[in-house]
């Protein structure tokens, strides 16, 4: 597993290419986020977010078969198209790989401590929160439901 | 007890600190008995940690609820709901 938090940019390709370097991986699932329209700052809580983010990845390879993965979020000033955060996830097969990419990214947005500043022209303002990412990660609560692989 | 407290985003603008080493009063021991001593500080205090604000907390960089006790030499964070990812 790895985990960073970061100010550099990541390259998705190397990072995949890294995971899939195990003869039994046969699926690698990625999310990247971008950065829309409006230039941001980006700060953190160091150390709780990197065991947050930890946490997170080992609870979803409680539900699915993760083989390995990696979660890369940046920090500091980014502009519109800069790429903010990275989930990739191997398993053998998609459907594990699929569900859990899209867990973790979902238990990120509720649970690591990142909050995003937006620079725009009528001022600096902090981005609230939705209650529509809360809603996205407690449709994971119950059961977990396998995908077929 | 003594405990460390910190602030994060705009729950520290607001208070214009990132956070210090403080001493407790006897009667303060939960989360939520720190976040009332603490919001009798002043305007800007009451204004941000008042109940009613939406305010998450961490204790040992773990997030808890307010009734989460507290001990000597913890770490206590207050922020406002994540917005990363």
């Amino acid at each position: 597993m790895k985990v960073s938090v970061q100010d550099q940019d990541f390259d998705l390709s190397t990072e995949t290419r890294l995971l899939s370097k195990n003869p039994k991986v046969g699926a690698v699932a990625s999310f990247v986020g971008v950065v829309r329209e409006v230039p941001m700052t980006l700060e953190h809580y160091p150390g709780m977010t990197e065991n947050s983010i930890r946490k997170i990845v080992e609870e979803a390879a409680a539900r699915w078969q993760v083989m390995d993965c990696t979660v890369i979020h940046r920090h500091g000033a980014l502009q519109p198209g800069d790429q903010i955060v990275l989930v990739a996830v191997a398993s053998a097969h998609r459907g594990d790989a699929f569900s859990a990419c899209e867990f973790i990214m979902d238990y990120l947005k509720t649970q690591a401590p990142f909050w995003k500043k937006e620079h725009r022209a009528e001022g600096a303002r902090w981005v609230e929160a939705r209650a529509s990412d809360d809603q996205a990660a407690e449709r994971w609560q119950g059961p977990p439901r396998k995908k077929a692989g | 007890m003594k405990v460390k407290v910190l602030f994060f985003a705009g729950l520290r603008e607001q208070l214009g600190t990132p956070g210090e080493e403080i001493e407790l009063p006897r009667d303060v021991t939960t989360v939520a008995g720190l976040r009332s001593y603490l919001a009798q500080r002043g305007a800007s205090w009451k204004g941000a940690l008042s109940e009613g604000k939406l305010i998450r907390m961490a204790v040992n960089q773990d997030m808890v609820q307010q009734t989460a006790a507290l001990k000597a030499g913890d770490e206590v964070a207050f922020f406002p709901p994540v917005t990363g990812g």
